[in-house]
This record gives C-alpha cells, sequence and structure tokens, in this order.
C-alpha cells in the first residue's frame, strides 16, 4: 500500500505567496488619490491608519482566533507614546515611530502572559478589562494625558528631514501609505509561514495543536506582541498626522469599531481588514455628514446583515459568490 | 463609622438594581451559551416604557413596573424567536457581534425617539425623603429598591429549587443534552427563562431611572457593568450573580467615596484580578 504523495510544506507555503495581478492592480489604486481626489487625502491617511490597526487585530483575531474586546489599548498606547515624545522635544517622526511601536509591543509582551492563558468568556472580560483599566488610568493621569481635553503641543519636523506635514494631507497620506505597506509585507510574510499554519491549527483547536509540537501559548504571546507593535505605530500614525491625541484613541468606543471593520471586511484574510477599513471609513464620512447621530444605527443594522448573510464579511462573500460563478461555467 | 454604613447601604442598593439588570443574561448564558450583549437594550426600553407611561400618560409609578416587566419580557422573545435561534451554534464572535449590531441600532433609535437628553422621573412622594432607622438617615426608594430586589431574589431561588418548570431550568444548564434527552423541551424552557431574564432586566432599568439616570447610551454605559457581573459571578449562577453585584456596587460606591480621583479604575482591576485568579467565575463551574 502506498500513501498518496505528500505534498512539501514549503512548496504549499511558497505557491500562496505569489503575488497576483488583483493585488499589484489595489495597491497601485491605492496611490490614485493623490491625483483623483487631493480633497480627501486627510480621510485618505485616516484609512491607511485604520486599515492598519484592523490588520494587526486581524493576526490576533483571525488567525489565532483569540477575540479581544480591548485592542485600542495597543492603538492608544503607541498614539500618546508618539505624542508625548514629539510635546518633549523630539519631533522627528521616523524614531518616534519606532519607539512607539516598541513600547506598544513591551505592553503587549507583558499582557500576553495573561491572555495565553485563557480562553472564551474569561479572555473576552478581561481583554475588554485591561483596555478599560489603561482608559480610565489615562483619563486621570491629566498631567501626563492632558486628560479630556487630549494632548495638546504636539509638533512635528518634516519627514526625513524635507517633506512638511502639509495642511492638505499629501505627506501625511504617502506617509501612512507607506507605513501600512510595509506592515501588510510583514504581515503576508507572517501569515504564509510555519508559524502562521500554527497560529490558524491554534484557531481551530488549541489543545491539540501542542500535541503536535507546536506550543500554543508561547505561539499566542509571539502573536500577541506582534499584533500590539503594529497596532502601536498605527496609533502612533495617527498622532503625528494629526498632532492631537485624544482619549478617544483607548476607548472602548475604538475597540468595537476595528472590530467590526475587521468583520465587515472578512476576518482571516490578509485583505479582510484594509477592505473593511476602506467600506467602513467611506461610508462614515457619507452618512455621518446627513446624520451623526443615526450613524450607529445603520452600523448596527450592518453588523446584523453581516452575521446573518455574510459570514465571512465582504471577501468572503466575493470568494463565494466566484467560486460558485466558477462551478456553474 | 457612620459614612461606611452609609457607603454599605448606599452600595448594597446600586448593586441590588445591577442584579436584577443582570441576573437574566447570567442564567440565558448558562443555559445556552448564546452571548446576548442586547441584554441591556431591553433593560433600556423598560426604562423608556417606564417614562413615558409617567410622563407623558401620568400613570403612577407603581403601575409602570409590571409594563415594564412585561413589554421588555415581550420584545425579547420576539427577537429569540426572529433572530437569535439561527446563532445558536455559532462562534461567540459571531453571536457578541450580532448582539451588539442590536445594541447600536437600540441606541440610535432610543436618541431618535427620545432625543439624547436624560430621562427624569417624578418619584411619588411616600418614595422620596429619608426614614431615620438606628440614628441615621436612610433613603426611602434605596430602602424599596433594596426590599423589592431581595423579594425577587427569594421568588427566584424558590421558583428554581421548588417548582417543574425550575428544575428545568436547572437540567437544562447543567448538561443541555442529558436535560433533552430525559424529554424536556429545552427550547421552550430556554424561551420562557429568557424572557423571564429580559423581563428583569426591563423591571431593573425602569427601577433605575432614578438612580443611574436613563438616556439614549444607557444600553452601552451599562453593560460593562453587567457583563462583570455575570462573568465575575459565574455562568449560571443566580447566587453568584448577586454576590458579585453586591460586591460591584459595593466598591464602586466606596471608590466614589474614598478615592473619587481614580475614577471607575478600582473595578476594572477588581474584575481582572478576580478573573485571573477564577476564570470561571466566583461560582462557575466550568
Amino acid at each position: 500500500m502506498s500513501l498518496p504523495a505528500v505534498a512539501d510544506p514549503h512548496q504549499h507555503l511558497a505557491a500562496r505567496t505569489r503575488w497576483r495581478a488583483a493585488e499589484i492592480v489595489f495597491w497601485l489604486a491605492t496611490l490614485l488619490p493623490f491625483w483623483l481626489a487631493p480633497s480627501y487625502l486627510q480621510l485618505a491617511s485616516q484609512i491607511a491608519i485604520t486599515a492598519m490597526f484592523a490588520l494587526s487585530l486581524d493576526l490576533i483575531l483571525g488567525y489565532a482566533g483569540i477575540v479581544s474586546l480591548g485592542h485600542a489599548a495597543f492603538f492608544g498606547f503607541g498614539s500618546y507614546t508618539a505624542g508625548l515624545i514629539a510635546k518633549w522635544g523630539w519631533g522627528e517622526p521616523l524614531t518616534g515611530l519606532l519607539i512607539a511601536g516598541a513600547a506598544a509591543g513591551l505592553l503587549g509582551y507583558l499582557t500576553s502572559f495573561i491572555i495565553a492563558r485563557f480562553r472564551h468568556l474569561a479572555l473576552i472580560m478581561i481583554t475588554l478589562g485591561l483596555g478599560l483599566l489603561l482608559a480610565e488610568a489615562a483619563n486621570s493621569a491629566t498631567w501626563l494625558t492632558g486628560g479630556a481635553d487630549g494632548l495638546q503641543g504636539v509638533r512635528m519636523w518634516s519627514l526625513l528631514g524635507y517633506f512638511a506635514f502639509d495642511l492638505w494631507g499629501y505627506v501625511a497620506y504617502a506617509y501612512a501609505l507607506t507605513a501600512l505597506f510595509l506592515a501588510f509585507l510583514v504581515m503576508r510574510r507572517l501569515i504564509a509561514s510555519p508559524f502562521g499554519l500554527a497560529l490558524r491549527g491554534i484557531r481551530e483547536n488549541a489543545v491539540r495543536m501542542p500535541a503536535i509540537g507546536a506550543p500554543s501559548q508561547s505561539h499566542i504571546r509571539k502573536a500577541y506582541t506582534i499584533a500590539a507593535v503594529m497596532a502601536g505605530i498605527a496609533g502612533a500614525l495617527l498622532a503625528q498626522t494629526t498632532e492631537t491625541v485624544s482619549l478617544e484613541t483607548l476607548s472602548f468606543q475604538r475597540s468595537a469599531d476595528v472590530l467590526v471593520i475587521l468583520i465587515l471586511g472578512g476576518a482571516g484574510r490578509l485583505y479582510g481588514g484594509i477592505v473593511g477599513a476602506i467600506v467602513y471609513m467611506i461610508a462614515r464620512d457619507q452618512f455621518s455628514g446627513i446624520n451623526p447621530q443615526y450613524w450607529y444605527f445603520w452600523i448596527g443594522l450592518l453588523l446584523v446583515a453581516v452575521v446573518i448573510f455574510l459570514p465571512n464579511g465582504i471577501l468572503g462573500g466575493l470568494a463565494r459568490l466566484s467560486a460558485s460563478r466558477a462551478s456553474a461555467s | 463609622m457612620g459614612a461606611v454604613l452609609g457607603v454599605l447601604f448606599d452600595g448594597l442598593a446600586y448593586g441590588m438594581l445591577l442584579f436584577l439588570l443582570s441576573v437574566g443574561l447570567s442564567v440565558t448564558l448558562g443555559m445556552m451559551n448564546f452571548v446576548n450583549l442586547a441584554h441591556t437594550a431591553f433593560a433600556m426600553l423598560g426604562g423608556y416604557v417606564a417614562v413615558t407611561l409617567m410622563n407623558r400618560y401620568s400613570w403612577p409609578f407603581l403601575a409602570t413596573l409590571p409594563v415594564a416587566f412585561l413589554a421588555a419580557a415581550a420584545v425579547s422573545v420576539v427577537f429569540e424567536r426572529g433572530l437569535y435561534r439561527r446563532l445558536y451554534r455559532a462562534s461567540e464572535l459571531d453571536q457578541c457581534l450580532l448582539t451588539i449590531g442590536i445594541v447600536f441600532m437600540a441606541v440610535a433609535a432610543a436618541a431618535y425617539v427620545f432625543g439624547t437628553v436624560q430621562q427624569y422621573v417624578e418619584l411619588p412622594p411616600y418614595l422620596s425623603g429619608t426614614v431615620p432607622l438606628l440614628g441615621k438617615e436612610f433613603g426611602v426608594y434605596r430602602l424599596f429598591v433594596i426590599a423589592i430586589s431581595l423579594a425577587i431574589t427569594l421568588v427566584l431561588v424558590a421558583g428554581l429549587e421548588y417548582t417543574r418548570f425550575g428544575a428545568q431550568v436547572r437540567a437544562a444548564v447543567d448538561n443541555q443534552r442529558m436535560a433533552r434527552g430525559l424529554g424536556i423541551d429545552v427550547d421552550r424552557v430556554f424561551a420562557g427563562t429568557f424572557a423571564l431574564g429580559s423581563g428583569l432586566a426591563g423591571l431593573g432599568g425602569a427601577l433605575a431611572i432614578s438612580t443611574f439616570g436613563l438616556d439614549h447610551a444607557f444600553a452601552l454605559s451599562y453593560l460593562v457593568y453587567v457583563l462583570i457581573v455575570v462573568a465575575v459571578g459565574g455562568l449560571g449562577s443566580i447566587g453568584g450573580s448577586l454576590l458579585a453585584a453586591i460586591l460591584l456596587g459595593i466598591s464602586d460606591q466606596a471608590g466614589k467615596y474614598y478615592v473619587p480621583e481614580v475614577g471607575a479604575f478600582l473595578i476594572y482591576l477588581v474584575m481582572v484580578t478576580l478573573l485571573m485568579w477564577r476564570p470561571a467565575g466566583l461560582f462557575g463551574r466550568r
């Protein structure tokens, strides 16, 4: 009896990392706002930042299956770190970004020891509680964070000593988009590595993974730390491009929003967070112009509809559609 | 000494309200493992029903309470039959998302219908003011809240312990598959429990107006408190919920009285620490 030929896992992974035409077109299209919609460049850089935040949540939620209701903790922590460094007299953006990412990563690493021990409702409540703890701490520490008024007096130097942040957002969008693209490349590489496969294994069955030689807890700790770094950098980008930091960056609302964005786009898919961020932010920009108070009604309706009709988000729905079309033809 | 007693008393009244708001969620979560974040939306509905009946149709306060209970229970059954049933076997994340979507819709709908202002109720004269007791003044309304909550707790515990329906509920919480195997219609038991729990939340919402206040964001702002009570108390445990709610109420009031500058920090710290010590809650079994 001969066993069927087993594909080399490295070949399988290499096949998944090949760039497809649609991806190249997508990334080229992200450059279009520079020429087509210069008045929306501020919004475009907000979208890029939100997409990066959603990408970081995707690593832990979509791939490793860790449901977090407190992911804004890292976003806000990175935001305040970058803002404070600039306020204290070091306005260089790139080093500020790296320091903020490292600080958020350290926070992520420390909390990951707690996170990795729990699952289910206790995990959801602990992530929620840790997020709320940090938000309350920032709210109380008015001398450091400026409290409810937000952090004032953040002044950024020119990017690379040459490109000053302009009012229209040309530099801001280029900066945020470059950071998003680099983060995306890192993510793409991670997902297609044996580590990425192990994370998916943990999502499917956390108890069985150690039995086949993949230590669940240490993998979860690594993924959580990487996601924290990425979220911290996204938060730092927001602080640097808007030159202010508010308590809202740490709020439960922001954690919930990014969850909605990721689910809307499709969790566990590389482009899920990015597509979700584009759709969500543009829709919010349009709807809240009409009636800001009732914006959340439509978000709620959207959530209910996505859960009932599109269990895998927009990208999952598209994949199903194209699969059924392929089988029909 | 007097201050300590006052904080304990206020904390107890606060905790009893939290218990009414969260006990239904605890039992339904324990029974069906369904994460119903919209539970506080039913509480908000009860509150608005009471406010509308009193301020627009000038009903007496006490008469609005049963209506708030019934309205929340009736609406919750519609949601349970129409939407929730589809997701009993779905992941926790999907359940969270569906129900938080309902919360968002409820918040926006409340802002549309009632505006974003705080709602006020005029308490009847026999429920306002204070009475002297053991040389201290106690708020009559808080005594009333404590009394009514204790009465409801007794009825609930006795009902669970001594009625046929209560036995079916306990069986379904303990082991759903075994209960089905014994011929208990778990779905129907669950629908009944769900209606009862949501009704209690509605009643709690109506009772809470003059203590917690009521505005369009009630469903979101008290959701965290309700979840803390449920997670700390342990799923499906009435006694656990009661203890957790009183603990939370007293630590909240004590925090506000003694260290107002740290705000809600203390509560979240207590919750995270308790959950790290016992992930399944104080009285949880899983």
